[in-house]
C-alpha cells in the first residue's frame, strides 16, 4: 500500500463534488418536495372544506325546496280565495244584469202591449164608428155623439 | 509512460502465476513507478479517472433529476433521486440539529452516499474486463501489455479513502472553529473528556488528538479494507475458477468458481451498499460531534 497525491486529490474532488451536489441538487429537489407536501395538505384541506360545503348546500337544497313549497301552497290558496272572490262577484254582476235586462224587457213588453192595445183600440173605435157611419150613415152625428164614442173607446180599454 | 513493477518477470514467456496475477492487478497505474511507501509526487491515474468519472457521472445524473424536479407526479428516476435525498436528510436531521451546517452537510452526506456506492460497485464488472481491455490498448500502444497496471476499484485504494476522510477530518475542524469559537474549542480540547484541572489538560489534549486521529484513519481504513478485501476475494475466486484449466480432470474446480463468484458478487452488493451507507453515516456523527460541546 502506498501513500500519494492521489489523497489530496482524492479530497479536493470530493470536497467540490458536495459544493456542486449543494448547488445544483439538493435546492431543486427538496423544493419540489416542500411544494408537492404543500400541495398534498391545501388538496387534503380544500377536500374537506368540500365536504362541508356539500353538506351546507345540501341543508341549503332542502331548506329552499321546502320553502318554495310552502310559498306554493300559500300561492295557491290566496289564487283559490281571489279566484272565488273574482266568481261571486261575476255571479253577482251577472244576476245583476240578467235582472236589469230582464226588467226593461218587461218593460218594453209592457209598452209595446199598451201601445198595441191603444193601436187596437183606436183602430176597433173607428172600425166600430166606420162599421156604425156605414150602417146608420145618418143618424149618427159626429159632433152629436162624441161623448157616446168616447164611453164607448173608455169601455174597450 | 514508464509504469511497473520491475519484479514481474516475463510475462511474455509464461501465463503468471497466482502470485504474479494478483500482484499484477494490485498494481495501480501511476504516471511514474511509485519506490518509497509515502511519495507525494506520484499518482493512481487509475483511481482519480474512475473516481472523478463516476463523481461527475453521479452528481451530473442528480442535477438532471433535480433541474427537471417537478411538484406534480415525479418521474421515476425522480422518484428514485427524492428517495435518496428523504432517506438522507432524515438521517442527518437526526444527527444534526443545526439546520444551518445541514444546509451543507446534507448535500455532502448524499454525495458521500452516491458517490461511494457507485465507486464501490465497479467491483461487480468481471474482474479482469477492463483491465485486459487496459492490457490490449497498451499492447497496441507498443508497450509491453503485462506491464499495463488498471485498478477499477477506486475505494480499493487507501488514498481514496483517505482523502475523504480526511476532508470529513477538515469539516470537522471547521465546525468546531465556527460553532465553538476559537476559544471554546481550545477550552474543549485541554477540558475534555477529563475534566478541568491544570495536571489533567495534557492528557485531555492527548486524547482529543488520538481521538481525531482514531477517527480519521479507522473512518478511512474501514471502507478500504471492506473494498480491498472484497476484491481480493474477487481475484482468488477467478484463481480458482481459472485453476481447471492446469488440472485435467477438475472441472469442479470451474463449477466452484462459477458458484463462489455469483455467491461472493450477490453478497458484495450487500457490502457495497453498507459501506457506502455506514462511511455517510460516520460523515454525518463526526461532523455532528463537531457541533457538540463536552
Amino acid at each position: 500500500m502506498n501513500l500519494n497525491a492521489t489523497l489530496f486529490a482524492q479530497l479536493v474532488v470530493f470536497l467540490i463534488l458536495a459544493w456542486f451536489t449543494m448547488k445544483f441538487v439538493w435546492p431543486p429537489i427538496v423544493k419540489a418536495l416542500d411544494d408537492r407536501a404543500k400541495k398534498i395538505t391545501d388538496g387534503l384541506a380544500a377536500a374537506d372544506k368540500a365536504k362541508t360545503d356539500l353538506a351546507l348546500a345540501e341543508k341549503k337544497v332542502v331548506d329552499e325546496l321546502r320553502k318554495a313549497r310552502e310559498s306554493a301552497g300559500e300561492f295557491r290558496t290566496s289564487a283559490e280565495k281571489q279566484a272565488g272572490v273574482i266568481i261571486d262577484e261575476a255571479r253577482v254582476e251577472a244576476a245583476r244584469i240578467i235582472t236589469q235586462a230582464r226588467e226593461a224587457a218587461e218593460k218594453e213588453a209592457g209598452a209595446a202591449a199598451q201601445r198595441a192595445k191603444e193601436t187596437l183600440r183606436d183602430h176597433v173605435a173607428q172600425l166600430a164608428v166606420a162599421g156604425a157611419s156605414q150602417i146608420l150613415r145618418r143618424e149618427i152625428n159626429q159632433q152629436v155623439h162624441a161623448e157616446l164614442l168616447a164611453n164607448l173607446k173608455r169601455e174597450l180599454a | 509512460m514508464a509504469t511497473g513493477h520491475e519484479a514481474l518477470p516475463d510475462a511474455a514467456a509464461h501465463a503468471p502465476n497466482a502470485s504474479e496475477y494478483i500482484i499484477h492487478h494490485l498494481t495501480h497505474l501511476t504516471q511514474t513507478k511509485q519506490v518509497a511507501l509515502v511519495d507525494w509526487s506520484v499518482f493512481h491515474l487509475d483511481t482519480l479517472l474512475y473516481s472523478i468519472s463516476i463523481g461527475l457521472l453521479a452528481v451530473f445524473l442528480m442535477a438532471r433529476a433535480a433541474r427537471k424536479a417537478t411538484s406534480g407526479v415525479p418521474g421515476r428516476f425522480q422518484a428514485a433521486v427524492e428517495y435518496l435525498v428523504e432517506m438522507v436528510e432524515s438521517q442527518a436531521k437526526g444527527i444534526i440539529h443545526s439546520a444551518e451546517s445541514r444546509k451543507f452537510v446534507a448535500p455532502l452526506a448524499l454525495t458521500v452516499f452516491v458517490w461511494i456506492f457507485l465507486m464501490n460497485a465497479m467491483d461487480l464488472l468481471p474482474l479482469d474486463l477492463i483491465p485486459n481491455i487496459w492490457a490490449w490498448i497498451y499492447g497496441k500502444a507498443g508497450h509491453d501489455p503485462s506491464h499495463a497496471y488498471m485498478r477499477v476499484v477506486p475505494t480499493a485504494d487507501l488514498n481514496a479513502t483517505l482523502g475523504m476522510s480526511l476532508a470529513v477530518l477538515l469539516l470537522c475542524l471547521y465546525y468546531n472553529l465556527k460553532i465553538k469559537g476559537v476559544g471554546g474549542w481550545m477550552h474543549e480540547l485541554f477540558t475534555a473528556p477529563f475534566g478541568s484541572h491544570p495536571l489533567l489538560y495534557p492528557i485531555n489534549f492527548a486524547m482529543q488528538m488520538i481521538e481525531f486521529v482514531a477517527k480519521t484513519v479507522s473512518h478511512g481504513m474501514r471502507l478500504f479494507g471492506n473494498m480491498y478485501a472484497g476484491e481480493l476475494i474477487f481475484m482468488l475466486i477467478a484463481l480458482m475458477g481459472a485453476a481447471w484449466a492446469g488440472t485435467a480432470g477438475s472441472g469442479l474446480l470451474w463449477i466452484g468458481g462459477v458458484i463462489a463468484g455469483t455467491l461472493w458478487a450477490i453478497f458484495h452488493i450487500l457490502i457495497i451498499t453498507l459501506q457506502a451507507f455506514i462511511f455517510m453515516m460516520l460523515t454525518l456523527v463526526y461532523i455532528g460531534q463537531a457541533h457538540e460541546s463536552h
